[in-house]
């Protein structure tokens, strides 16, 4: 049946992200208990006043034992509530929903940026190997090295302060201004990917290596079929397995690069947001970034492996 | 076939693999014998101790200000300059390395815990333990950790420690998945399984066996995840989760940097550097640690570099017919134009005539397989034609210019690979592949091409195309996958096929089907076929002529009858002894004792001299030529005539046939 794969690989990723989800949940929960004397209190600082900490305990879930309220907070995630922020009040989910189309642009973005930029690499330097092998290693080795948030200061101070080529910080939606959206978003993108392009050219370089010495390739070869032809529909296809592996490590990492990078550029996204509320000790809104960059992870998972899928007609059937 | 000497070879890399191998060194070693190995230990050895005597280096501590050098740039008196309060940034640098370092420790410390004991209990254990362990880590794989380690700061109150362990704990996941992969791998070693059997005790063969062949990859997993942990450690303190202002951390002197870019963009540098170059150097670390274990799993030496010596010697010009492809004088090496170059074959001069069958045998390590590779053009990064030539007709070959043979690929020379569940590209449908290859060599029609495909399909006794040209290569048999490719290797309609052991890897019945399918091919093509082979079985049945290749060189030439008949070389003599198809007559089976020597191990005279019964010191003293020792046979020995010209040795009229 074709597409039948694609729905069982869909279901399965959706099984397993159930565990993950109650994981990473109940992990961040069972911190709270481990925390010696009141969590509330340590949150509240020592200012706090015993009904302050009685409510922040009531909506915490901590009168109660560790498992019943994780299971009041489960409950509430099947409806639909994450709880309420205990800075602003707010609802969580609210609040995160306004916040994940940044992220979510730019990790999106960042993820495309290093799988063209970075396959381009990688093949030249397959191809032509040599000296231009060794600078992409130097090249790669500081885009590891170099952290995101400095990149990104030394970015915004050349391109946005001195040059003015670009703004500094904020954003705008895409819906509001499509070039305002991108302009916004090409600094950050730029220091998220450079790791990220780094990473992807070092596999695309090894994999296509490891492609071109494949004995289906002799066969090719050897038979007569045209180079160009074995390059880009051969070794290519059967070196971009690995490379999509490579993309969603890429990719999930980049998601964890929003939490500073997003800071650095005062974007208003679901990483800033976790900075902001961890110096806050604002948890419910933590539990709930947390829920949702699992759920992004999976997502993520499950596209690598439809791309896996889409590749290789083996993987299919596993 | 197990105790008879000629082994099929598993894989491809008959004589350029594991032989020139190096030998495994210990990890300090390898650090210490590569020169970025030694910069990226002594760089971090250095951070560490400047960190550790930061009092001693450094007058005044990390918090002493000085309004009379605000911002300052490098001077004498403040090596990295100052910032905003005229705090000096080495001091501040080599304190705030300290906090850095730590957490770098306590994250490893916590990973090494965890994952060491796991990846080695799942690796050594198998079984249900190994599924639940490597389970749970795909599990924790998942998780996104940078929200995790917020959550802990966010609870414990901005505690790095915790954060850091935190984050060594969720780490472990992966690098427990590694170390079970190499626990794995040791444990199938030999003499792991030789340990258990003599009655080691289970704690002893973990602790003294399995440890020791894991510690290259615990290293190299371990630096990498102390770069990572240091970028994490960092950039947590840059966000300032951690220690309060005042204290000095890399991070916070980024943030603060940042804040004095428009006064002070030097203020950047400093802190940048340190932090990027000890990333790397624990980056560097890990690799060259990496690249040594993999250089001694795979055999090393990877210049690819086309070198010629000499001009290739004229060709012989041929007695009757005009040859389709005559190698003379053909050496390959591996790494050449290095100090580890080693000659793999050396001297080969073969040739074939049109329509003819040409088998070459040998055991594995004989270099069959390269000689092959060599003439179709195909030979593996790392080795190289260093002498002789190689004709197709007219054309040079050997010149290393990849145009020429470019135009006789397919249309001249065809091959057909080893294993013929690996010469179809996995990707593509049968017929979508072998259509691809006739569009590309007829560079007809779409529709044409598919119906030749068919036509081929049908040409290799594949009953139903239509259908076979619908599945995968991974859904049809090794049987059938063989007749795909030889189908391939018909598409250009060549003139002489090479075939690499074309049917070792397959069944009994279906290598009798193969082997009837080449012969009725050659019949109705004119195709001339070189066989490679470690079977003189296989070659008995389908060559006119033979060549026996020991270590390197051909060490017989003759028509197939008479080198049954008659072997006068005795390595050859011998492998027909030990062909399993002429035990009937003969009794048991006998073997050769010995191995093949490795390329770097041939000795100056005979190579076959050391498991020859017939070794006399003549043997041994100089180099052997290859011979005419009879009207039609060419043997490669100083003893053959008398030896064996008057001898009838092996009966094997049946197998000559």
């Amino acid at each position: 049946m074709p597409g039948g794969w694609m729905a069982r690989i869909i279901g399965l990723r959706i099984l397993t992200a159930i565990p993950l989800i109650l994981l990473v949940s109940f992990i961040i929960f069972a911190l709270e208990s481990l925390v010696p004397g009141n969590p509330a209190e340590t949150i509240l600082g020592q200012n706090a006043t015993p009904q302050n900490v009685a409510a922040l305990d009531r909506q915490l879930g901590l009168n109660k034992s560790l498992f019943a309220g994780f299971w009041t907070w489960l409950e509430g995630v099947i409806h639909g509530h994450l709880g309420t922020s205990i800075i602003s009040g707010e609802s969580v989910s609210s609040l995160l929903n306004g916040r994940l189309g940044v992220t979510l642009s730019l990790v999106l973005l960042s993820v495309l940026v290093s799988a063209i930029i970075g396959t381009l690499l990688g093949f030249i330097s397959a191809r032509r190997g040599g000296l231009l092998g060794r600078l992409l290693d130097v090249i790669s080795l500081t885009g590891l090295a170099l952290p995101s948030f400095w990149l990104g200061t030394v970015l915004v101070v050349t391109f946005a302060v001195k040059l003015k080529l670009l703004p500094a910080s904020g954003y705008e939606t895409i819906a509001q201004s499509p070039s305002g959206w991108l302009q916004h978003l090409i600094l950050p993108v730029a220091a998220l990917s450079l790791a990220g392009i780094a990473l992807v050219a070092k596999q695309a370089r090894d994999s296509i290596l490891g492609a071109l010495e494949a004995d289906y390739i002799a066969m090719l070869r050897g038979n007569g079929m045209r180079e160009r032809e074995i390059m880009f529909k051969h070794v290519l296809r059967n070196a971009a397995m690995p490379i999509v592996t490579v993309l969603g490590v890429v990719a999930i990492g980049t998601l964890g690069g929003t939490v500073f990078v997003e800071s650095v550029f005062v974007l208003p996204g679901l990483g800033s947001q976790a900075t902001q509320s961890t110096v806050d000790h604002d948890l419910p809104v933590i539990l709930g970034i947390g829920l949702y960059f699992t759920v992004i992870v999976v997502i993520i998972n499950l596209l690598v492996d439809i791309a896996y899928g889409l590749l290789n007609p083996r993987a299919r059937t596993t | 076939m197990s105790v008879a000497a000629p082994t099929a070879p598993q894989d491809g890399t008959d004589s350029a693999g594991g032989s020139v191998a190096g030998r495994p060194k210990s990890i300090t070693r390898t650090v210490l014998t590569s020169k970025r190995g030694v910069l990226s230990l002594a760089f971090l050895v250095l951070i560490f101790l400047a960190c550790v005597l930061a009092g001693l280096i450094t007058s005044g501590g990390p918090d002493a200000q000085s309004f009379l050098v605000v911002n300052k740039g490098p001077s004498l008196n403040h090596l990295l300059g100052t910032d905003e309060l005229g705090r000096d940034l080495l001091t501040r640098i080599l304190y705030g390395g300290r906090a850095s370092l730590i957490g770098v420790a306590e994250a490893v410390g916590a990973l090494l815990i965890i994952s060491v004991p796991l990846g080695v209990t799942a690796g050594y254990l198998g079984g249900r333990t190994d599924k639940v362990i490597t389970r749970v880590a795909d599990l924790i794989m998942s998780i996104p950790v940078i929200i995790i380690l917020l959550a802990v700061l966010a609870i414990f109150g901005h505690s790095m420690t915790t954060a850091m362990i935190a984050f060594g704990v969720l780490g472990s996941a992966g690098v427990t998945r590694v170390i079970r992969s190499a626990a794995l791998a040791a444990r199938s070693e030999a003499y792991i399984d030789a340990a258990r059997v003599i009655g080691v005790s289970q704690r002893d063969i973990i602790f003294r066996h399995m440890l020791p062949q894991c510690r290259g990859v615990i290293v190299v997993q371990t630096a990498l995840f102390a770069a990572i942990a240091l970028g994490v450690q960092t950039g947590l303190t840059y966000l300032s989760l951690g220690p309060a202002p005042p204290a000095p951390t890399w991070g916070g002197m980024v943030a603060d940097a940042v804040s004095q870019f428009y006064v002070a963009p030097w203020e950047l540098v400093p802190s940048g550097a340190v932090i990027a170059l000890t990333v790397i150097a624990f980056g560097v670390l890990g690799d060259v640690v990496r690249d040594a274990i993999a250089e001694t799993h795979s055999g090393g030496a990877a210049v690819a570099r086309r070198r010629r010596r000499h001009q290739p010697p004229p060709v012989v010009p041929a007695a009757d017919t005009e040859p389709l492809l005559t190698a003379t004088d053909l050496n390959v090496s591996v790494a050449a134009g290095t100090r580890e170059e080693t000659t793999l074959i050396q001297g080969i001069a073969l040739s074939v005539l049109p329509g003819e069958s040409l088998g070459i045998v040998g055991e594995s390590g004989s270099g069959k397989t390269i000689a092959m590779k060599a003439l179709a053009g195909l030979l593996p990064r790392g080795t190289a034609i260093t002498n002789g030539s190689i004709r197709f007709q007219a054309a040079e070959l050997s010149s290393g210019d990849e145009s020429v043979y470019r135009k006789f690929r397919g249309r001249g020379i065809a091959i057909v690979t080893q294993e013929p569940m690996r010469a179809l590209d996995p990707s593509y449908r049968v017929g979508k592949l072998l259509t691809d290859l006739v569009h590309s060599i007829d560079r007809c029609g779409r529709r044409e091409a598919r119906a030749r495909a068919i036509e081929l399909l049908r040409r290799v006794q594949i009953l139903d195309p239509e259908d076979v040209a619908q599945r995968y290569p991974h859904e049809i048999s090794g049987g059938m996958a063989q007749r795909v490719a030889v189908a391939m290797a018909l598409a250009g309609r060549p003139q002489l096929l090479i075939a690499d052991e074309p049917t070792t890897a397959l069944d009994v019945t279906v290598q009798a089907e193969i082997l009837d399918l080449l012969r009725q091919l050659q019949r109705e093509t004119g195709m001339a076929l070189i066989l490679v082979s470690h079977d003189l079985g296989v070659v008995a049945e389908i060559c006119s002529r033979v060549c026996v290749m020991y270590a390197g060189e051909i060490v017989e030439m003759a028509p197939s009858a008479d080198l049954f008949a008659k072997p006068m070389h005795p390595y050859t003599r011998a492998l027909i002894s030990a062909s399993p198809r002429s035990r009937e007559e003969r009794g048991p089976l006998s073997t050769i004792p010995g191995t093949v020597p490795a390329p770097r191990d041939w000795p100056v005279g005979c190579h076959f001299a050391g498991r020859c019964e017939f070794t006399t010191p003549a043997c041994t003293a100089a180099a052997v030529e290859l011979r005419s020792v009879s009207p039609t046979d060419m043997a490669r020995c100083v003893r053959s005539e008398e030896l064996f010209a008057a001898s009838r040795s092996v009966p094997t009229n049946e197998v000559a046939s």
